[in-house]
């Protein structure tokens, strides 16, 4: 049998709302309070009820020692109270839950850095509020401050820093904790895509050396590639809780994704968000629209229909050995497909272009999907991640058959298969199977 | 389940659960916690030193203005009885372990306001908040305990080699009560802001309360066991007697500013662990 490193049964924690008064009283209200209740004046005991919020409501489960374990949910859904009830840094209100080992947590990137502070101090300060040993932080302190690519300024106060660099040295110090549990509030949303990566790969080697891990993210491409277990709350419930493939699918196709009218301005930095920055800039996309039959832009395909991509884009100096390419994604990032252009066999010069991509039969089952898109030279040119969001919508079959309807059970996408009828099996095939 | 937590070489579980009314000090949590205690004792120092213009002289200029003022006023215009030593001295000693003290009772009863973003985001002993300011006194108070010997040696003065280390148990005592005080404070201010105006107020009554600008000797037999419940009536006389002389405080006066100092530690801290679970939800 596999050892728990965490046992939590029935755990729960009750916050009052509408505070201000109640909590951070001042001592005129406190004794106010105390005289009114001497003389059976106190406010009726109902209200005290009303007025409270179970952040979590009696949850339970188990962690095996090793395992990952994502939690997910909305805003407000639980996860950090959880995390702060398993750190000890609040105490449930009802519940319990067990834990074999030490316990490192990382809520909040940076806690306890002080800006006046040079690199140097705040990393032997922050290594001993995360619960490192003095002989422990010196042991790692080359290494820490590697990682974090700030030895030029490891001798100059924090508050210098850039937010990239802080972010960097303060994160570097957390990954070197070596407890046998670690706890993790979403902190890989911070920093630069590559310095993201390389939290994910120091993540993913501190599960390989068999700690347990409790993650909380919104990256659902994070949560997918780390953890194998997930616990998805919702109002400080137990909505989901097993294996990863499953839950998240669920949470994403429950949490719901803002869809545009098929049709986005590629110019608008927003749009642009997490593009990388180190490709040439010689051609810049400027549109995306997917379009139906009629030629319009819509943001809904229905399954088994031709998928139109049109892209513009302008060239801005000559390139040679063009090309696009357009890649279809899922909303937590796997690449599901991809479509290529080809090479252009010309230099394409100056000016304005559109071009179009079609799939005739495209093969995604119900859900939602991105377009990324990339145009690439001799180098890249441009990239654009998360260009377009759409929507497959189920066929009228899958109404007809509620068997095969919802969920992504049964894989990304639908391909023709030809199967026989069913027929018994001759005894020459039987024969064949035990000769095998 | 059962059987994971008999697996042979496992050690026990930590277990979270609601908590109990009552709970102790938790002393071995200290101990294993107590780098962290050094180590906000040196941040604070560090901090303030950088912070601050004029940094490590903070903690000479104080007890030298105190004993300028006390001294102009109650040696000078009120000329009082300063058991015929210069009244200058006898200031400064007071002035010294007092600004000590009180420094510490007012860091501590900051301390976990000021802690805020810490206590809500990670889990440690959270007594070490309040006690990390006695820590960091302590160097403040090496270099004001310098420049009292510095000018007890310009007014010829010198300590006797067989009683300056007496300050140690006195200067003990000291902590004991700001420990006591501090934690108490700190746990109060989480709850009730207010005390941050407070604390200020009630630190310069407790200053007239001591022997810090008189001599006790000017009490004796009035209301003399009342006088020294207040644990800094002994702490200040019997350190003004380590290092300037003159009569030694009796054992029972000392005896029982002890206990009164005792009894602050621990009302203080028990309020404190009876309170403290619900630092990281208030605070």
């Amino acid at each position: 049998m596999s050892r728990h490193s965490i046992e939590v049964r029935e755990l729960a924690k009750r916050y009052r709302l509408g505070e201000g008064d109640a909590l951070h009283g001042s001592l005129r209200e406190a004794i106010v309070g105390a005289a009114a209740s001497v003389l059976h004046l106190a406010r009726g005991r109902g209200r005290q009820e009303a007025d409270t919020i179970w952040a979590l409501d009696h949850v339970s489960f188990d962690v095996e020692q090793g395992e990952v374990l994502g939690i997910v949910g909305r805003n407000g859904a639980g996860k950090t109270t959880l995390l702060k009830l398993l750190s000890g840094i609040t105490d449930p209100t009802d519940g319990e839950a067990r834990i074999w080992g030490r316990v490192g947590s990382l809520l909040e990137v940076g806690t306890g850095f002080h800006p006046d502070l040079t690199g140097r101090e705040n990393i032997l300060l922050n290594g001993a509020i995360l619960g490192m040993r003095r002989r422990e932080i010196e042991q790692k302190f080359d290494e820490i401050v590697e990682f974090a690519e700030v030895e030029r300024f490891i001798d100059t106060p924090v508050k210098r820093y850039s937010s990239g660099m802080y972010l960097r040295l303060a994160f570097s110090v957390a990954a070197h904790l070596e407890p046998e549990i670690l706890i993790v509030d979403e902190v890989l949303a911070v920093g630069d895509a590559s310095f993201q990566r390389k939290c994910l790969g120091r993540m993913g080697e501190v599960s390989g050396e068999g700690r347990t891990v409790l993650l909380v993210s919104h990256n659902m491409a994070a949560i997918r590639s780390l953890t194998s277990q997930v616990l998805w709350l919702e109002k400080g419930r137990v909505e989901r809780f097993g294996p990863t493939a499953e839950v998240v699918g669920d949470y994403l196709a429950a949490a719901g994704e803002p869809i545009g009218d098929g049709l986005v301005d590629l110019r608008d930095d927003e749009v642009r968000h997490g593009a990388p920055k180190w490709t040439a800039q010689e051609v810049r996309f400027e549109s995306v629209a997917l379009l139906d039959a009629e030629g319009r832009a819509t943001s809904r395909v229905p399954e088994r229909a031709p998928l139109r991509i049109e892209i513009a884009f302008q060239v801005r100096e000559a390139v040679r050995f063009f090309e696009v390419a357009a890649r279809i994604k899922t909303t937590d990032g796997t690449r599901v497909f991809s479509c290529y252009s080809g090479q252009t066999d010309e230099r394409l010069e100056q000016g304005r272009y559109v071009v179009t991509c079609t799939v005739p039969q495209q093969p995604l089952r119900p859900g939602i999907y991105r377009v990324e898109l990339g145009a690439m030279g001799i180098d890249h040119q441009d990239i654009v991640p998360e260009a377009l969001t759409f929507e497959v919508e189920a066929g009228h079959q899958e109404e007809e058959n509620p068997r095969y309807a919802e969920g992504r059970g049964h894989g990304l996408v639908r391909v023709e298969a030809d199967w026989t009828e069913i027929e018994p099996a001759s005894e020459a095939f039987g024969e064949r199977l035990l000769a095998r | 389940m059962e059987a994971s937590n008999v697996t042979i070489g496992r050690v026990e579980p930590v277990v979270i659960r609601p908590p109990s009314r009552w709970t102790g000090i938790g002393a071995a949590e200290l101990w294993r916690f107590r780098e962290l205690l050094f180590f906000f004792a040196w941040r604070d120092l560090k901090v303030r030193y950088k912070q601050t213009f004029l940094g490590v002289t903070w903690a000479v200029l104080q007890p030298v203005m105190y004993m300028v003022v006390f001294t102009l006023f109650f040696g000078r215009i009120a000329d009082l009885y300063s058991e015929g030593k210069p009244y200058a001295l006898l200031a400064l000693s007071g002035s010294v372990i007092w600004l000590f003290f009180a420094n510490a009772v007012a860091l501590s009863a900051g301390s976990l306001v000021g802690n805020a973003s810490l206590i809500t985001k990670i889990y440690f002993p959270r007594l070490l908040a309040p006690l990390a300011p006695l820590i960091a006194g302590l160097v403040d108070l090496a270099l004001s305990f310098a420049v009292l010997l510095a000018v007890m040696a310009a007014y010829g003065e010198y300590p006797a080699p067989g009683r300056i280390w007496v300050v140690i148990p006195f200067l003990v005592l000291a902590m004991v009560t700001a420990a006591g005080v501090g934690s108490w404070l700190a746990a109060l201010n989480v709850k009730y802001r207010d005390v941050r105006y407070v604390v200020p107020f009630m630190l310069q009554l407790w200053l007239f309360a001591s022997p810090v600008v008189y001599s006790s000797e000017l009490l004796e037999g009035r209301l003399e066991t009342l006088y020294y419940l207040n644990p800094m009536a002994g702490v200040v006389e019997g350190f003004r007697w380590a290092t300037l002389g003159g009569v030694p405080p009796s054992y029972g006066s000392v005896g029982l500013s002890a206990l009164a100092a005792a009894v602050m530690l621990v009302l203080g801290v028990l309020y404190f662990r009876r309170t403290e679970r619900t630092f990281a939800d208030i605070v």
